[in-house]
């Protein structure tokens, strides 16, 4: 049985009373509804007691009840918060280890946080600058093949567009159909510039919004052979802006300029030099009767963009949409192509479409390093919670005494949040320092990121570090407020050992295991990853590419190249190939052998009768091809690789020679077999590949000189090439690589991926570093009584560093013991498992890392030890 | 005019104040009114009452000792001023005159 007097009335019911009331009338109100509380306690039972006394609590919320706003308050706070701020600083300018490693920790990752706030905010401004941004959208198609998953591309085709223009009335106030790739050399007088243009129909100039210097935008695409410039090129080809009316020539065509507009600005996703009117290319196209054009499944650098009406949406769009893709599927026989609206906002930032115009991120690469950048954020978070806590006995007392005075727990709990935000808003400085450190080495570390962000701090940018220095204050500050705004200030005052200080040790012990886990995870990957990175480019395969210099014929004519090139005496032997192997670039196709209904996928090159020498390929059987100009690229047969003759079932090379297969549906003779090479990068496996004639006829200019040489002053080689290049072709500049360079240009990902990983790993390190020091460094503050008196019983400096360092080095085990096996798991599993070549994971990646890491965890936790440890305990015991 | 006149609970509060002498809180207050007038007598009602008489200057109070019965909170036992006092003596001098100007035979039952 309970005993009268234990029974209360409803707790929150009081809470209530006591927050709307007066509180002159407060004290006798609440004595008489506990008065009344009793008597009905007795008479009607507890719970009608406690159900009339709180309809009496609601009874009593009266006008004359109810506390009024004090304005002499505000004015109160102020004063108050000044005194918070006078205590913050003298705080972390008394305990200048602590706020060192505070703000260091907070700095170091508020950086990473900084430059993702700013690319992000970046990636998101662009576009922004057309007028009609919200409306605008543009129209991808799908493309659904009977055998594969759908694949989604950003472009689409031209009879969409001009369906779109003719039956689509409503709900679309303007579009424009853009083809890409008006690449050319672009002719003025005696200059030759070479140009990247699109083609753009009329609307081009009501959808988006340029700023034209000169012209018409309305009639400036309408005419047949209409060119507009930018203000650069316009500059480039005649020395002026001021050049509408004038004519330029490309190829065959003159071109009149109808207007120029300024430079895209960098923030858009459309990039070019000049733009020609689209009905140009139509018309030609028309003439020529190419089938392709008008087909539905062309589709490949088409886009249309256009502007939803207002009123409308993208929704009601669809229905006409899919009107249109039902009638275009009829001419389909196996795939089916649906039409689909995207957002101007998405284009850049948005979902992975194939054949994008323009720079464009896939919205999963922002999320993960989205991810990476808030754990390295929440990790020197923690640290500061950790370490706030810890150090609580240091600051209790003050919370004592200042509750004593009358501060109540929302107080305290505001003034340890200001003291957070204070110290994140310090690191914001030194995190803004960093960021401009660091930004140049992140927006080199992938070509895209070079080509789409300056991150250039603007005023709305700073607005959002600033924002961002305070979510971390406020998270990084949360857990230490309501610890100390919770301390009862009886305790503190009487007995500080009462606290429950040690209340969350295990989630501080799981915390730096989780710290340490995290940093060996990542710089064991750094470690497999260059790792793979070295195998990758060492590796042996099978063709030789040393001293080989790759020359890019930009359409000049072989024969002449060619010969100017093997007058220099460094060059040895020569040949050309339609493209260079061996970095991702390939050709595909099918080949058939005996049995019709066997396909199989096959790659394959254009190469010359030098080739196989100039690259050390040894045949197995048979010849290569004859040299000299034959004409006809059929007659000249095939070389096939090893693998292939694994799927055609031969045994013998020899027995290959003058079977005949069919490439694409094409009848080839085999004329040799020759050993495997990697045709691809180490990551694919090899494939079934053929080599094909590269005969010198006039359509077949393109491709690729492979120089073979022999020089001991590279440079004064190079120079050579250059001055016969210019001699040959004065407007494109000459493209002339090393083979080993352009196939590490190849692993150019892999090496940028290692960079971001190995960043992160170094910061995951530091703050980890950091926070253990900080643990360190104060549990043997705490402890220093302790180690002297087993000092003074006789314990040596090696035992006291071993019984302090102990539980350290056990968490550090723990950490060691789930990353290596996970990180093992990860790189072998998840993240190199597609590659089909790959460095084998040694114990050296594995445990290396763990050593670093591990070293300087050791190093940090030794240092303090020992500096406890060499204390003499008479200077700590005296006081006593 | 408002203040000078008494309502009838108002009135009624006031003698019991003056009754209950030197033990007048809100809770005696509404104990001893529903004893004389045998009818129910919110709290609610009496402490807003109280409030008013304060405001008006009738009446004043002041916390007197804590007590355990109340879960410790002090009660506040009101007196009445001089004014609160004048102004009953008034309304009684009221109704009296106004007795004695009635006819025995007026009120006889009939």
């Amino acid at each position: 049985m309970n005993h009268p007097d234990d029974i209360q009335p409803p707790r929150w019911a009081q809470e209530f009373l006591r927050w709307y009331c007066r509180p002159d009338l407060l004290e006798d109100l609440e004595g008489d509804l506990h008065e009344y509380f009793l008597r009905n306690l007795a008479s009607k039972g507890k719970r009608r007691a406690q159900f009339i006394y709180l309809i009496d609590v609601i009874k009593f919320l009266r006008l004359y009840t109810i506390r009024k706003p004090q304005p002499a308050a505000s004015m109160n706070n102020l004063i108050v918060l000044r005194n918070y701020f006078k205590t913050s600083v003298r705080t972390i300018y008394r305990n200048k280890l602590f706020s060192g490693i505070n703000i260091v920790g907070l700095a170091i990752a508020m950086s990473v946080g900084l430059l993702l706030v700013a690319f992000l905010a970046e990636l998101k401004s662009y576009d922004t600058f057309h007028a009609n941004y919200d409306r605008i959208y543009r129209v991808t198609n799908t493309l659904q093949n009977a055998s594969h998953e759908a694949s989604e591309f950003a472009s689409t085709s031209v009879l969409t567009g001009k369906k779109m223009q003719e039956e689509v009335a409503s709900g679309i106030e303007s579009m424009t159909l853009i083809r890409a790739y008006f690449d050319k050399d672009v002719k003025a007088g005696e200059k030759t510039i070479p140009m990247n243009g699109i083609w753009a129909d009329t609307g081009f100039f009501k959808v988006f919004t340029w700023d034209l210097l000169a012209g018409d935008p309305t009639t400036a695409l309408q005419e047949l052979n209409s060119l507009v410039l930018t203000e650069k090129s316009a500059v480039n080809l005649f020395g002026s802006p001021d050049v509408v009316g004038k004519q330029v020539l490309i190829d065959t065509v003159n071109y009149t300029i109808t207007a120029v507009m300024k430079d895209p600005p960098t923030n858009s996703h459309l990039r070019f030099d000049m733009i020609g009117s689209f009905i140009t290319l139509d018309t030609k196209k028309l003439s020529d009767k190419d089938k392709d054009w008008m087909k539905w499944d062309n589709m490949w650098v088409n886009y249309v963009y256009l502007v939803v009406a207002p009123g409308h949406n993208a929704a009601s769009l669809e229905a006409s949409l899919a009107r249109i893709s039902n009638e275009g599927n009829k001419t389909l026989e196996h795939d089916a192509i649906s039409l689909h609206l995207q957002p101007l906002g998405e284009v850049v930032l948005g979902p992975d479409l194939s054949n994008q115009i323009g720079p464009n991120l896939s919205i999963r690469i922002v999320w993960i390093l989205g991810g990476l950048a808030l754990i390295v954020i929440v990790s020197a978070c923690f640290n500061y919670t950790n370490l706030s806590i810890a150090r609580a006995l240091r600051r209790t007392r003050e919370v004592g005494i200042r509750k004593v005075v009358g501060a109540s727990r929302q107080n305290v709990f505001t003034q340890f949040l200001l003291e957070s935000v204070m110290i994140s808003l310090m690191s914001l400085v030194f995190a803004y320092l960093l960021f401009l450190l660091i930004r140049p080495g992140f927006i080199s570390m992938d070509r895209l990121f070079n080509d789409l962000v300056f991150l250039r701090p603007t005023p709305s940018i700073i607005g959002y570090f600033f924002l961002m220095a305070l979510a971390v204050g406020l998270l990084a500050g949360l857990l230490p407020a309501l610890f100390f705004s919770n301390i009862q200030t009886a305790q503190v005052l009487k007995d500080l050992s009462g606290i429950k200080l040690f209340k969350h040790l295990t989630l501080r012990k799981s915390l730096i295991i989780f710290q340490y886990t995290l940093s060996i995870l990542l710089i064991v990957g750094v470690s497999l990853g260059t790792r793979q990175y070295q195998y990758a480019l060492a590796f042996d395969l099978g063709l030789t590419t040393k001293n080989i210099i790759n020359v890019e014929l930009q359409g000049n004519q072989p024969g002449i190249v060619m010969h100017a090139m093997s007058q220099l005496p460094e060059v040895k032997q020569l040949s050309r190939s339609m493209y260079v192997p061996s970095t991702g670039t390939s050709w595909s196709g099918n080949i058939r052998y005996k049995d019709p209904a066997d396909s199989a996928l096959v790659f394959y090159n254009y190469v010359d009768s030098a080739y196989l020498r100039v690259h050390d390929i040894p045949l197995l059987a048979g010849r290569t091809f004859i040299p000299g100009p034959t004409g006809n690229i059929k007659e000249a047969g095939i070389i096939i690789n090893q693998k292939a003759l694994g799927w055609m079932g031969i045994k013998d090379p020899r027995e290959a020679i003058g079977e005949e297969i069919f490439l694409d549906g094409e009848k080839l003779t085999i004329i040799g077999v020759v050993r495997n090479f990697h045709h691809s990068t180490v990551h694919n496996p090899i494939g079934n590949f053929i080599l094909r004639y590269y005969g010198e006829l006039p359509g077949r200019w393109g491709g690729v000189l492979n120089l073979k040489v022999e020089s001991k002053d590279l440079p004064a080689l190079m120079a050579n090439l250059e001055t016969i290049w210019k001699r040959i072709d004065a407007v494109h500049p000459l493209k002339a690589d090393f083979f080993e360079e352009k196939i590490r240009k190849a692993y150019d990902e892999l090496a940028g991926m290692m960079k971001i990983i190995g960043f992160l790993a170094f910061l995951a390190i530091s703050i980890a570093s950091l926070g253990l020091l900080g643990m360190v460094v104060f549990t043997t503050e705490t402890r220093l009584k302790e180690i002297s008196i087993r000092k003074v019983m006789g314990a040596s400096e090696g035992n006291l560093v071993v019984l302090m360092s102990r539980g350290f080095l056990i968490l550090l085990v723990i950490a060691a013991l789930v990353a290596i096996p996970s990180a093992y798991y990860v790189f072998d599993q998840l993240i190199f498992s597609r590659m089909a070549f790959r460095a084998p994971i040694g114990l050296m990646d594995l445990f290396g890392g763990t050593l670093i890491v591990m070293g300087i965890a050791v190093i940090a936790i030794a240092s303090q030890t020992l500096r406890v440890a060499r204390v003499n305990p008479a200077t700590t015991l005296r006081n006593e | 005019m408002k203040g000078t006149n008494l309502g009838e609970f108002e009135e009624l509060i006031l003698l019991t104040i003056a009754a209950l002498l030197n033990d007048a809180y809100s809770v005696a207050i509404c104990d001893e009114m529903e004893r004389h007038t045998g009818r129910s007598v919110k709290l609610g009602m009496v402490h807003s009452v109280l409030n008013r008489l304060e405001e008006k200057g009738l009446v004043k109070s002041k916390l007197g000792e804590a007590t355990k019965v109340r879960g410790g909170k002090r009660k506040r036992f009101y007196v009445l001023t001089i004014p609160g006092k004048a102004a009953l003596v008034r309304s009684k001098d009221m109704r009296d005159q106004l007795w004695q100007r009635i006819p025995d035979f007026a009120l006889k039952k009939a």
